[in-house]
Order: structure tokens, then sequence, then C-alpha cells
């Protein structure tokens, strides 16, 4: 592998799938992108397989200073591995859900999302500040125009929210990273992250990034947003913008925020803290009360961001560990909810729960792939969804067990939202005639779930295959805020039985 | 003084005004038939001239003073004529299909854009207040000849007389600054000047400041003395508002720089706060008003009034960085404005008409693919969204802020540039996502293909890869004009 420039490759070939797409008729355009993603999805299997767990930090590392101020640096760490992983994992799910519900202007809706996973790519590697904003940002264009072109009826409207909400929050950090590029004196992100700002400063420079990446997380209150997006967005724009790019904002705080201003994510932590309380509790009631199928997983991913942000912030390898498996196992299992809510679409072409009804009967198979992201959104053991859930809520535990308890009624919520969710959907009467003549799942879609169920049930049975390879990694992060870890309420000591901690945590309120 | 010497420096003047001159005569004998040939020739000898002037660009070092401190021949000045030359070449190449539609292709269009030409290149090339008056109106007056040229067309006359009117209100403005500059420098040069304003300086001259500053802001049409450009923009013939969106532009902001960085270099916290306010007005100001428009020249207009918003924290920053951004931003901005008016020239319907209501413009990207994607380039590059090129002229304006302490200034400004973003994606939005329209259905010139063509190229991604040669070609110029600091 040594020297083969593998990671700008993994941005070159759906680049040229994009522009080939372009001037391709619909059949072919939808070919070369399968293709295209596909040979991405084997490039980062092959990533995946050479990266050495425990190696050097910083892997596959290129450098090209052929700009201005600013130099084509890539690199990755394990985190990044993973977030690339999962990235070439849903391109291809994301084609195959549009293979036949896009009809109109087929060549160019697939050159967008290849150009988005060029984009997603190259935020995940980018090494380099100003490179890893201008993947950041250009990001939107594509985003505008899937969401504004084959959306559906509002979806000017959603398309103009999501770009506007989206550049407001990210053109501060740009002011932050020139501020930082300035006395730094360097613009190498892994430099960086071993600077030591002075903390009057990282409060200004952490709130830049706040603004930028809470928006894309999405956080309370600025995850409007999201709902009107995901709804009017095509499945497969659902999908990514689930899966993948509310990774980013995650990515983004673990990149940013926690080692570059360690002091002010200590300072700012109970924001946070506060902020993500507020979320899991009110979008998941918010989400209770649902009648659009794609609003109510659209609230109940704001509900999992907020467990991912909660984790992030309680300065442990437990909480660091989790929301990482978190929003590995959220891309996935929103990924394939939001498919599974396509699917019904593509049939029905509504997504009104209340049209549906007894589809277990009608779509058994169906029926049972729905229950298993189901219950894997809820974080039944044996799912993804449990291991990140248990790891983060246990991190936030160790720094605040009121926290830890607020954020645990999202489990419980969850399980309230998303099995009411199912029993209108799959069980019950079969009230209405044409949602009860609806077909069964078709080779593609079953083929489509059916590699979705694979990563769901093996992150949730063997973790281990997906913490390995960033543990190192966050080990470091762990090391790096622990200076300005913020003192826990717990005040755990070796030793003390389970009895002494519940008292001590009785005497600390 | 050898004059042999001095000739040589100012040879690209020369060419222009000996160019000019004769294609005058051959108009005046040839007529409008030769109009054609008079471009083709007109364009050629803006590139004889601009092929003169890049060698000073390429070589910093051999700047020199011409007819005792009246001009300077620098690589800034280089800097800013090539850009000038080129738009004039841009708005040449544009012209006959247009004005021969309506038969009013006439001979002294490119004599008019040529001693245009020569007059901003005085203009750039000033040292002295009297020789950036007389390139100023040398300029000025064939622009408003250029404003009226459509004689027949009402809207094209009104431009002209309003361009005129306040054309020269604003002279009077900056006649005025500069009498008092002289009154209390004791000098018309900006050697002298520089010099005699060291130190603490009088209640008097911070007027005379504030009237030159006012003048020039009318030139560059920053708020709050912009209100003609969207009037000029819109009546004045489509080649005609592209040129005076690019040279002029250049011409009058290379001034400004000269001006306030060399003239009155010593006194940059008089003019800071100026420039400050004029940078945030112009950004806001030109943001919200082209939410409300309909025609796209207008929209143009106003979207020309944001960017010299976002030229001017450069200069509010007052160092060679942000004098080196704001020509890396002026070598973009004319990339996208070239591209933007060539598009729009490019919208005809059927008849050949020019289509210039946006709302006209709905599902244009259903069947003119490459023409939409063009438009939709620019717009995303003049809001400044990477991986466009456009972002790269805000980057490096918002950098040198930043560098030089105006983080508050930088923030704002970038605040409100995603104002500006709504605009633009408007107009993305009617063309990619409206019904379609189909009213643009005219076929274009292969002229207005070529150029469209090589100005997006240069907007695309693909100009990153220029980063480092127009940094270093703008670090060169900017390190001529402090050449004194």
């Amino acid at each position: 592998m040594d020297g083969f420039p593998i990671l700008s490759a993994m941005m070159l070939v759906p680049m040229a799938g994009a522009i080939a797409c372009l001037v391709s008729s619909a059949r072919t355009a939808r070919q070369i992108a399968l293709v295209a993603t596909l040979i991405d999805f084997a490039l980062g299997m092959l990533l995946w397989n050479q990266y050495q767990p425990g190696g050097a930090q910083w892997q596959f590392t290129e450098n090209a200073a052929i700009f201005d101020g600013f130099s084509w640096k890539l690199g990755i760490d394990g985190i990044a591995l993973m977030l690339i992983a999962l990235t070439t994992f849903l391109m291809p799910i994301c084609i195959g859900a549009s293979w036949k519900s896009v009809e109109k202007r087929v060549g160019e809706y697939m050159a967008a999302f290849l150009m988005m996973e060029v984009l997603i790519i190259g935020v995940f590697t980018a090494q380099d500040l100003f490179l890893f904003y201008i993947f950041f940002e250009a990001g939107l264009i594509p985003m505008y125009l899937i969401i504004g072109v084959w959306g559906g009826a509002n979806r000017i409207y959603a398309s103009y929210k999501f770009f506007l909400y989206t550049l407001l929050g990210s053109v501060l950090m740009l002011i932050a990273m020139m501020w930082m590029a300035n006395v730094a004196g360097t613009t190498d992100i892994p430099t960086l992250m071993e600077y030591n700002f002075a903390p009057q400063a990282q409060t200004w420079l952490w709130l830049a990034f706040f603004a930028s990446f809470a928006v894309k997380v999405p956080m309370w209150p600025v995850h409007t947003w999201l709902p009107d997006a995901h709804v009017q967005a095509p499945t497969a724009g659902s999908v990514l913008l689930a899966g993948v790019l509310l990774k980013m904002g995650g990515y983004g705080f673990i990149r940013f925020s926690l080692p570059m201003f360690p002091e002010a994510s200590a300072q700012f932590a109970w924001l946070i803290f506060v902020l993500s309380m507020v979320a899991v509790v009110y979008t998941s009631l918010v989400a209770l009360v649902q009648t659009d199928m794609k609003k109510l997983i659209a609230y109940s991913s704001v509900a999992h961001m907020a467990i991912v942000t909660v984790g992030l912030f309680a300065f442990n390898r437990q909480g660091l560990e989790g929301s990482m498996i978190v929003m590995l196992s959220h891309g996935f299992v929103s990924g394939a909810l939001f498919l599974c809510v396509g699917i019904i679409y593509d049939r029905l072409h509504t997504r009104e729960i209340s049209r549906y009804g007894g589809l277990s009967i009608n779509m058994p198979r169906y029926a049972i792939f729905f229950m298993l992201f189901t219950m894997a959104s809820v974080g039944l053991p044996g799912t993804s969804g449990f291991v990140g859930e248990v790891l983060s809520l246990a991190g936030i535990y160790q720094v605040s067990s009121w926290v830890a308890f607020v954020s645990g009624t999202g489990v419980i919520l969850g399980a309230a939202y998303m099995l009411y969710l199912y029993r209108r959907v799959a069980f019950g009467d079969q009230k209405n005639a044409d949602a009860a003549a609806m077909p069964d799942l078709d080779l593609r879609e079953l083929a489509m779930v059916a590699a979705l169920a694979v990563p769901v049930m093996w992150m949730g049975i063997y973790p281990e295959s997906f913490l390995a390879p960033m543990r190192a990694d966050i080990s470091t992060l762990e090391a790096r805020v622990a200076r300005a870890k913020p003192v826990g309420d717990g005040q755990f000591k070796a030793g003390q039985s389970n009895n002494q901690t519940h008292e001590s945590h009785e005497g600390s309120h | 003084m050898d004059w042999g010497h001095v000739l040589r420096l100012i040879a690209s003047e020369e060419l222009l005004s000996i160019a000019g001159l004769a294609l005058l005569l051959v108009a005046a004998w040839a007529g409008d038939k030769a109009s054609r040939a008079i471009s083709i020739a007109a364009v050629a000898a803006l590139v004889g001239a601009a092929v003169i002037v890049a060698p000073h660009l390429c070589d910093g070092a051999s700047a020199s003073s011409v007819f005792y401190g009246q001009m300077r021949v620098d690589a800034f000045a280089a800097y800013a004529k090539l850009l000038i030359y080129g738009s004039a070449i841009a708005a040449l190449m544009v012209a006959p299909v247009f004005f021969e539609r309506v038969k009013e292709m006439r001979a002294e269009y490119p004599v008019l854009v040529l001693f245009a030409a020569l007059g901003m290149g005085i203009m750039v090339s000033a040292t002295d207040l009297m020789t950036l008056y007389i390139g100023l109106e040398m300029n000025s007056l064939a622009a408003y000849v250029l404003a009226a040229f459509l004689r027949n067309d009402e809207r094209s006359a009104e431009a002209g007389l309003k361009y005129f009117v306040l054309g020269a209100l604003a002279s009077g403005i900056l006649l005025f600054g500069m009498s008092l500059t002289y009154g209390f420098a004791g000098s018309t040069g900006f050697e002298g000047i520089r010099s005699a304003l060291s130190g603490e300086i009088s209640l008097g001259m911070v007027v005379a400041i504030t009237f030159v500053l006012a003048g020039l802001a009318f030139k560059i049409s920053a708020v709050p003395f912009h209100m003609w450009t969207p009037d000029v923009y819109e009546g004045a013939p489509t080649p005609v508002t592209l040129f005076f969106a690019s040279a002029p532009k250049v011409a009058a902001m290379a001034l400004t720089m000269r001006v306030t960085l060399d003239a009155f270099g010593t006194q940059v916290h008089v003019w800071q706060q100026i420039v400050i306010f004029a940078s945030l007005a112009s950004i806001i100001v030109g943001a919200l008003g082209a939410i409300g428009q309909t025609n796209i020249k207008r929209l143009l207009a106003y979207s020309s009034i944001n960017n010299v918003g976002f030229i001017l924290i450069g200069l509010a920053a007052a160092t060679p960085q942000g004098a080196a951004a704001m020509l890396t931003y002026l070598a973009i901005y004319v990339a996208m404005t070239v591209a933007g008016f060539v598009a729009v020239l490019m919208l005809k319907d059927e008849n050949g008409e020019p289509v210039e209501l946006i709302a006209d413009l709905a599902g244009l990207s259903r069947h003119r693919k490459v023409l939409s994607a063009c438009i939709a380039m620019t717009m995303f590059s003049l809001a400044g969204i990477p991986p466009l090129f456009g972002f790269w002229g805000k980057f490096v304006v918002f950098q040198s802020a930043v560098q030089a302490g105006l983080v508050p200034l930088a923030a704002i400004g970038i605040a409100a540039s995603v104002i500006g973003a709504f605009y633009y994606l408007k107009v993305v939005k009617v063309l990619y996502f409206d019904e379609p329209a189909n009213k643009v259905t005219g076929k274009s010139d292969w002229a207005h293909q070529a150029l469209l063509a090589l100005a997006t190229l240069f907007i695309s991604p693909l100009g990153y890869l220029l980063t480092k040669a127009l940094g270093a070609l703008s670090a060169t110029a900017a390190a001529a004009l402090f050449h004194a600091a």
C-alpha cells in the first residue's frame, strides 16, 4: 500500500463517476453511480483492512502543497476510518434506494450524490484546517440541489432553510480558523490538536466552532432545519443526511472542539449537557405525536445525536467510545429506517402513518427487517444501538448522575415512540385496502435492508471490531482533555460497593 | 530625465492613445460598416498594451516615477491594467452580436472603450491629484457616452443621463476634497501629501480626506454613494454593463488604494473608520437590496455593491496583505462579473430579444444544461461558497482582516454574507427547481460561449490551482504600493 494515494483515489473515483453521469442517459447513469460507489466501498474496506490499529496515529497520509495558504493534506486516524467506512457503505445503498423512485434528471441526481460522497470523504480525511472547511461547506451545494430538485412538495422552503442555517453556522467557524492559523502559524490539524491556545481565546474559538457543529449535529434549539429537510428530501437524501451528514457535526466536536480547546470544552460542558437533555426529552416527546413517519424518525435523530453530544463531553473513555458507536449505529439504523419508510412510500406515495396498518400480514419480510431496525433504534441488547447508548450513558454517569438520568429517559421515550410507530404501521387491522394490497420486498429492496442488518447485528454482538481501530485515538484524546476534566458529582472511589455509591450520590444533592 | 526611457515606460498608454485616435479616423472614414474590423483592431491594441505591461508585473522591483512624480509605473499599476485591459477585451468581444441585432453597432463603440481603458490606465498609475483627475474624467466621459449608446432606447438614455449627472456631482465632491487637500498639504503629489501629513492633522484635513473618499466611493459604488448603480446597470446596454461592472471598478478601486495607502498612508486611523463603515454598509445594503429584485441585471448590480463591500474589508486592514487580498479578489471578481454578464447576454428568447426577468429563467436547467450550470456556478461563486473560486476572494480578504486584528469586522462581514447567499440561491432555485417557462430558446454566439467557458473555468474549483501564482502576483503588486512605507 505504500505510496499509493488511496484517500485521493477514493475521492477521484466518485468524482469521475459524477462527471460521467452528467453526460449519460438515465440507465447508464444509474449503473455508473452504482459501480463507482461499490468501487469506493471496496476501497473503503481495503482501507480498513490495511489500517494498523495501534500504529502511527495518522495513516495513509498525503501532502501536496499545491495551494496558496493551505495544502492538500490528507490522512486518517481510527475515528475517521470508521466514519469513512460508514460513508462508503451507505452510498451504494443510497444509489440503490433511488434506482426506481427517481425518474427525472437521473444523471444529475446521481452526479449530485457522487459529488456528495467526494466531499464527505474529504471532510473526514482533510488534515488541513482550510481544506476541511472547503469540503465541509461545499457539501451544501449538492445537498441543496438534491433537496430542491428531487424533494417533496415543500422542498424549496426546506432547501433554503437547510442551506442558510448551515451556512450561517459555519461562517463564524471560518473566522475562528483564520485566527487560529494566524496565532499558531500553521493550518495543520494534527499540530493544532496539540497546540495550547490561551484559555481566554479558547472560549471564543469554541463558541465559533460550536455554532457550526451544533447546527450540523443538530442540537436543540437549532435543529429545526432537520425535520424539514428530511421530510422533503428524497429517500436516499434522507439516508445520506441522517446517516453521514449529521456525523460531520459529531466528528467536528471530536476533531476540533475537544482536543483543540479542552479548557473551553470543560467550561461549556454544561451548556452541552443542558441543550442535550432538553433535546432528548423534548424531541422524543415531539416524535411521539408525529403523524408523518419521516418527521418522526427525523426527531428521533435529534434525540439520538443528543446522546452523542452528552457522551462526547463526558471527558472519559466510555463517553467518547460510546458516542462514536452511537454515531456509527445511528448511521446504519436511521439510514435503514428512512429506507424502510421510503420502501412503503414508493408503493403508496404517502408518509402518513394512519394510511398504513397491518403490514406484517401482506409484507412479512418487510415487517421483520423493520422490526429489527426499530429495536436497534430503541437500543435492544444485541443490536448496535444498545452498545453505544450504554457506553455513552455510563460515561456521563461518571460526570453527573442527573444528566445520565435525564438522558436515560431518552431510551424509554425512544422505545415508546418507535414501538408506537411500529404498532401502527405493521400491526393491527389492514384498515386501508390499498396498503393491504402492497407487495412484499423485491430482490433489490431485500438486498439493501439485509445489507444494513449485517452491521447493525454485528456491532451489537461484537462491537470490538469497530472499537479496536479507534481505541488508540480515543486514548490520545482522553489524555489530551484530561487536564480540563470536570469533577464528577458521583465521586466514585475504587473498592466502594454499589450501596455506598448510591449514598454518596444522594448526599451530593 | 531621459525622455526616451520615460516614453518607453508609458508605452502602453501611448499605444492605446495612438490606436484610439487612428481608429477614430478610420471610423470617420469607413463608417459603421467597419465596426467589426475596428473592434478587432481595438482588441489587438489592448492585447498589445497588455503584453507591454506584463513585464512590469513579473519584475516587481522595476518601479519608477515618471513626469516628475505625476505617474508611477510599477507592478501595482501593471496588475490593475491587466485586469482593465482584459475586461475591455471582454466588453469588445461580446458587443457586436448584441448591437448588430438592433442595428446599433457603431464604429464609435470600440473607440470609446479604448479611450476609457486609456483613462483607467492613467488612473491606476497616477501619483498626483492632477493626473488622477485627468484619468478619471477621461474614463468617465467615455463611460457616459457608452451608457447612452442605444440612443433610441429610453432606458439607455436615462442611464446615460443619470450616470452623467451623478458622476459630475461625484467629480465635484472629489475636486473639492482635492483642493482642500492641496490647501492643507501644500502639494498635489502623493509623495508631498504623504510627507505633509505625518503626525497630527487638522480638522480641515480630515474633511478633505472625507470628501476625497466620498468622491471615490461614488466611483466604486460603495454605500452610501451606490444609488446610481442599479439604474445605470439596468439601463445601459448589457455589453456596456459588463464593462462598467468590471474595468472601472478595478480602476477606481486601485485608485482608492493608491490614494488611501500611499497619499494618506500615514493617516490610516482617519480613513479606516470611513472604509469600515462603507464596507459593512455596502455588504448589508447590497445584500438586502438584491433580495427584492426581479431583473437579473439589477440583481447583479446589487451583487457588485455587495462585492465592493468585501473588497473594502481588505482596505480596512491597511496592510500589504490586505492590499494583496484586494487585488486577488478583484481578479476573481472580474472573472465572476464577466461570467455573470456574458450569461445574461446569452439569455435570449426565440426572436433574439434579451431575457432579463429572473422569473423567465424558470426551469432553464432542463433545456440549457451547460448555460444553467455556468450561471449556477457563478451564483455560488459570488455567494462565496467553496469549492468555487469566489470563496477564495472572500477568504483572503477576511484573512487579511483577521491578521490585522480586525476580528469583529471580519465576523460581522462574513455573517452578513449569509444574507447575500439568499438571493444568489434564489437564482439557482429559479433555474433548477421551478417548472420550465421555456422563454429562453434563442441561440448564442460562439464568442459568448468561449468567454463564458473561460470565465467559468477560472471560477470553478480548478481555479484553486492558480492560488499560488495569483497570490505571488498580487503580493508583488501590493508590495509596490507600499514602496514609501
